[in-house]
């Protein structure tokens, strides 16, 4: 007998063991899939009424998607990839640049600055939304308004605790000896910086990439505070003024839904194993 | 645990012989890579909680704000609203917790292994997770149509179960939310049970086969106590998540119908952008922070006393 797994279920053959995992896994994918099957059904059907939301599709069409150009969603979505495009850049730059500090250098308050980072991890964002708003209605010292603005939906998302400390432990594996035969080259800090740690920090650089994207695009409060104006809106907060409209149903809404799930899904498709790789070391550290 | 990020390897050595100024050049070079990360947090995250802390204890108007010391809170611990609005906090907090780490881990069980097809659910079930949640709760809302035809009332129909109001509700409106949001939470702790049974020793498996012990004993004394550390990790995520639960309920209910599936964020949100009562709704927000910050004591006390 082999002990692969707590239950040994894998070692268990026969028909009643076949038939009953079947139906078990088949149980799992269909509770945890089906919701957003049928979305993808319904989106390409005629469905006018709330009800006929199904798993099978009927009449196919790309109606809701003609109509949903009326509705303005593709300007949502394109609002939505700014905002992920540059939000998602700037988050990526800032974390690589804390990190190779915390990683790499020591200086004094080095422990005040992970202390800071934490602190910020544990703040829950919805937390401070209110006062967020009056900050971004009139910023400190500089006295602009980033209200209705894609900077004030891309600066707050900047930086981030948790893509800082990921990329930081990546940091700290890279071997001194590559540093300090660079330097004894005569290569400088940016220099060492650029082509040595990051380059080799490349795997960590997807772990963070798919976070990041993953939770900028599914910022919802942040966008709902910083944009009043609908042609600010980013698609997950323009859901909401599509749901009920007597011509069209919920063809829109589930057009735009779609539209606004798949960028996330095909995120996670294509970058499974770093994706997983930042939800374990992620949960380690809270 | 199973992380290969936690193995740090070597930490940066000092070079011998630093001169003084290499070392204060160091620390300078260290301050400019921090620079944007701390001037981002300043903005975005300790002035506004600085100042939701300072607001908290004014009256705020467009031009000055009036002193009124501890009003806010007071208004806030005997609204009638807010107090519900925090017991239903808690209740979806603690149902979706405890729903999504019993099934998480329950299937975790079930889906352990290395063969392909499991891969396959595994990766399929794990899709709720990455979804965005206001167009996964807009999904939720068809599908809890309150009339007999609607997708869930129709499911429960063919076991028999008589067609339910969901959100439609004042009885069930809380409970239809939290059902998604286990819905969301379970395929996120599966997986992290599913790290944390990777780490089992399997010599004690072979071990316990050897002395005859069932599977039940094999899971009991065996398994859930090497997956310990997992849940309280679960645990801890939870307390600081938990609280704050804002989209999931803005666009199932909004606090509806009739206040009984107002959450604390929902109200505060109410309170701060729609009657601008910006001092109240900032008093909401330092107590919210206050209860997390409760919580994640509370769970590491109650860790540490396990271990101990």
């Amino acid at each position: 007998m082999r002990f692969d797994s707590a239950l040994g279920l894998e070692s268990r053959r026969g028909p009643l063991a076949t038939t009953g995992k079947v139906i078990v896994y088949g149980f799992m994918v269909i509770v945890f899939t089906g919701p957003l099957v049928g979305l993808l059904m319904s989106a390409f059907s005629k469905t006018l009424d709330p009800t006929s939301f199904s798993l099978w599709p009927d009449e196919f069409t790309l109606e809701n998607f003609v109509q949903a150009k009326d509705k303005n969603v593709y300007l949502y979505l394109l609002n939505s990839f700014i905002v992920v495009g540059f939000g998602l850049l700037l988050q990526m730059l800032v974390s690589v640049f804390a990190a190779y500090s915390l990683a790499r250098k020591k200086f004094r308050g080095m422990t005040f600055v992970m202390l800071l980072m934490l602190a910020t991890m544990m703040l829950p964002e919805e937390i401070i939304a209110i006062p967020l708003s009056l900050v971004l209605a009139d910023m400190p010292v500089f006295h602009t308004n980033l209200i209705g603005t894609y900077a004030g939906m891309i600066l707050p998302v900047g930086a981030w605790g948790f893509s800082i400390l990921v990329m930081t432990e990546f940091m700290k594996e890279v071997p001194v000896e590559l540093e300090e035969a660079a330097r004894i080259d005569g290569a400088g800090e940016l220099r060492i910086f650029a082509t040595i740690i990051v380059p080799l920090c490349r795997p960590a650089l997807g772990v963070i990439g798919v976070f990041g994207f993953t939770m900028i695009w599914d910022q919802y409060l942040l966008p709902l505070i910083v944009a009043p104006e609908s042609d600010m809106w980013t698609l997950p907060i323009a859901l909401r003024s599509l749901r009920s409209d007597e011509e069209v149903g919920i063809g829109v809404l589930l057009a735009a839904s779609l539209l606004a799930l798949l960028p996330s899904i095909i995120a996670f498709l294509a970058f499974q194993r770093q994706f997983m790789r930042g939800l374990t070391s992620g949960a380690v550290k809270g | 645990m199973t992380s290969t990020l936690t193995r740090a390897g070597a930490r940066t050595a000092t070079p011998h012989r630093r001169t003084k100024s290499v070392r204060w050049r160091g620390s300078l070079i260290a301050w400019l890579f921090l620079a944007p990360a701390l001037v981002l947090f300043l903005y975005f995250k300790f002035i506004p909680m600085g100042l939701g802390l300072w607001k908290s204890f004014h009256e705020v108007h467009y031009i000055s704000d009036t002193w009124v010391g501890a009003d806010n809170y007071k208004t806030i611990l005997t609204d009638d609203a807010f107090g519900a609005a925090i017991w239903h906090s808690i209740v979806l907090a603690l149902g979706t917790t405890v729903g999504s780490i019993v099934l998480g881990l329950g299937f975790a069980l079930l889906i352990e292994g290395p063969a392909r097809y499991l891969w396959f659910v595994r990766t399929a079930a794990f899709l709720p997770v990455v979804t965005t949640m206001a167009a996964v709760a807009e999904v939720w809302r068809i599908m809890f149509h309150p009339a007999d035809s609607g997708m869930l009332n129709t499911i429960i129909g063919w076991v028999g179960v008589d067609p339910q109001p969901w959100l439609a509700s004042e009885n069930s409106s809380l409970w239809s939310i939290m059902l998604m949001s286990i819905w969301r939470g379970t395929p996120y702790d599966m997986m992290i049970f599913l790290a944390g049974l990777v780490g089992v020793d399997r010599t004690l498996y072979e071990a316990a086969a050897v002395d005859g012990a069932s599977t039940w004993h094999r899971l009991r004394h065996i398994t859930l106590p090497a997956l310990r550390p997992v849940f309280w990790i679960l645990f801890t995520l939870a307390a600081i998540r938990g609280l704050r639960v804002f989209v999931e309920v803005y666009v199932l209910t909004n606090g509806g119908p009739n206040g009984s599936s107002e959450v604390l964020m929902t109200l505060i949100y109410k309170l701060g952008f729609q009657s601008n009562e910006l001092g109240v709704a900032s008093a909401g927000g330092i107590v919210l922070f206050l209860a997390t910050l409760a919580l994640t004591v509370v769970v590491q006390l109650l860790r540490r006393r396990q271990a101990a």
